[in-house]
């Protein structure tokens, strides 16, 4: 399989916990970008930067209009906003209606990743207690993308990862250490999708 | 659940649509942010039901009336009142002090959609003592909108979150105060009105028309390239007066641009500056 450009993970209620476990492994230079699409009360504002920022060594910026999307980095989508990617691999925003009640949706971030990175995406999705991203990791998976899903017996709401799984075949089923395995894998080039 | 279809319509095609919209209407889209331009032409497609890129572009390029109804979803109108209550508290406690120095008050609200981030500054303005001597332009590319905004009115059902928004911008009035419930409807105060211009304008073609103390243009530059933003952010600057202030929405930026030296920063988390120069 060729090598992925973009990672890219979703999660609601109970996934700022998952991340907090798996991204303070990640090493300072990682290969590929992570977007990361996580919904939290608006409320919140840019504290999850603050929160991963102080615990990990790669660099977790949230995303601001146009910003350029490259490796080495963790982008946060802010909240109140859709988070869009360009051709020329920089981020909108996007202050449009909600989708699945919420914005940004995983499945709006899902969806303008894969028409833009086609086969080279690998999609995560965690934990939540609601359907978003469901239909987005479907189409990453259908496009020939590489597809995860947190497995529903370590996630505090499974009903994401299992909505996922109602509809779809993820390439594998895994708990928050073993995401973050495969994750450091991936800088080592020894993971599954890309070999 | 979320029922959007996949692309409908590919890259070369929306370079098509955008070609003619251009010289049939003379609305220029090529320098909009194309990710959401093209999420939004699917969204058209499937929400109207038009199967194919052809069927699409014979209706706007033939059929006028729907092509103000392809602006208008096209466009995202989406706002609030006191949208980002953090931002209005910052021009309550540090931006309409300042601006009560001045006899008569000029403010533009450009991209103002349906007007509620209007009628916010107006409230904002009677509470300080100012509305009397201010006058809110208020501008969007998007016509029916703009008829919205003129009337005054706003679905009754948005005003227990509005109420909540403006009591956490440090409001200490009783919101309802200002409008009366009539059919569903929040009808404002004529008072608040009575302060307004609303206008169409074009940020990509139109010139300046005024100088202003306060410029307002939130989540429009979003929909934007970096080229188009940059233009628009020439054409603010040079409609304010030294000591203006200009305000954006909460993720936009105007550092990359070329006039950000003309500009000092007032509130760097809620995107406030001052012209210095
Ligand atoms: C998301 S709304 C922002 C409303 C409000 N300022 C807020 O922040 O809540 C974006 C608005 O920009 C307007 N717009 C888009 N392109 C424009 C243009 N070229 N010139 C003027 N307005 C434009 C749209 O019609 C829409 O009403």
């Amino acid at each position: 399989m060729e090598e992925k450009e973009v990672i890219i993970i979703g999660g609601s209620a109970g996934s700022i916990d998952v991340m907090m476990q798996i991204l303070p492994n990640l090493p300072e230079e990682f290969p590929v970008p992570i977007i990361l699409v996580l919904h939290r009360r608006p409320s919140i504002g840019n504290l999850s930067e603050i929160i991963f920022q102080n615990r990990c060594k790669i660099p977790v910026l949230e995303v601001e209009d146009k910003m350029p999307i490259m490796k080495n980095t963790v982008y946060l989508a802010p909240g109140g906003y859709h988070l869009l990617v360009e051709k020329n691999h920089s981020f909108s925003l996007d202050f449009s209606e909600k989708v699945n009640h919420s914005r940004p949706s995983i499945d709006v971030t899902f969806e303008s990743v894969v028409d833009i990175y086609n086969d080279k995406v690998i999609g995560i999705l965690l934990t939540g207690a609601n359907t978003d991203g469901a239909r987005g990791l479907k189409l990453i998976k259908d496009s020939g993308g590489y597809t995860i899903i947190q497995s529903p017996e370590t996630s505090m709401m499974p009903m994401m990862p299992e909505a996922a799984e109602s509809i779809m075949k993820p390439d594998q089923i895994l708990n928050p250490l073993e995401i973050s395995d495969f994750l450091i894998n991936i800088t080592k080039k020894k993971c599954d999708c890309c070999a | 659940m979320n029922n959007e279809a996949i692309n409908i319509i590919n890259d070369n095609e929306v370079e098509l649509l955008t070609d003619h919209i251009f010289k049939r209407y003379g609305y220029d889209f090529s320098d909009y942010s194309q990710a959401s331009f093209k999420r939004r032409i699917n969204r058209v497609m499937q929400n109207f039901k038009i199967p194919s890129f052809a069927e699409l572009d014979h209706k706007v390029i033939e059929n006028e009336q729907f092509f103000n109804v392809f602006i208008e979803e096209v466009t995202v109108n989406v706002t609030e009142m006191f949208r980002d209550p953090a931002f209005y508290k910052v021009l309550r406690k540090e931006v309409i002090p300042q601006l009560s120095t001045y006899p008569l008050i000029r403010i533009w609200h450009a991209g103002c959609s349906t007007g509620e981030e209007v009628y916010s500054m107006a409230i904002l303005l009677k509470e300080a003592g100012l509305l009397e001597r201010t006058l809110l332009y208020a501008t969007d590319i998007n016509q029916q909108v703009l008829e919205k905004a003129a009337s005054m009115s706003f679905p009754l059902d948005n005003m227990k979150e509005y109420t909540e928004n403006y009591i956490n911008c440090g409001g200490l009035f009783d919101f309802s105060d200002y409008y009366v419930a009539q059919y569903g409807k929040a009808v404002f105060l004529e008072e608040f009105r009575n302060r307004m211009v609303f206008s169409p304008h074009n940020l990509v073609l139109d010139q300046s028309f005024n100088e202003f103390n306060l410029i307002l243009c939130r989540n429009v530059l979003i929909y934007f390239n970096r080229d188009l933003q940059n233009k628009v952010i020439k054409l603010f600057s040079d409609s304010l007066p030294v000591l203006g202030y200009l305000a954006l929405g909460n993720k936009e930026s105007i550092s990359f641009s070329s006039v950000a030296d003309n500009f000092e920063t007032i509130n760097k988390q809620e995107r406030i500056w001052r012209k210095k120069k």
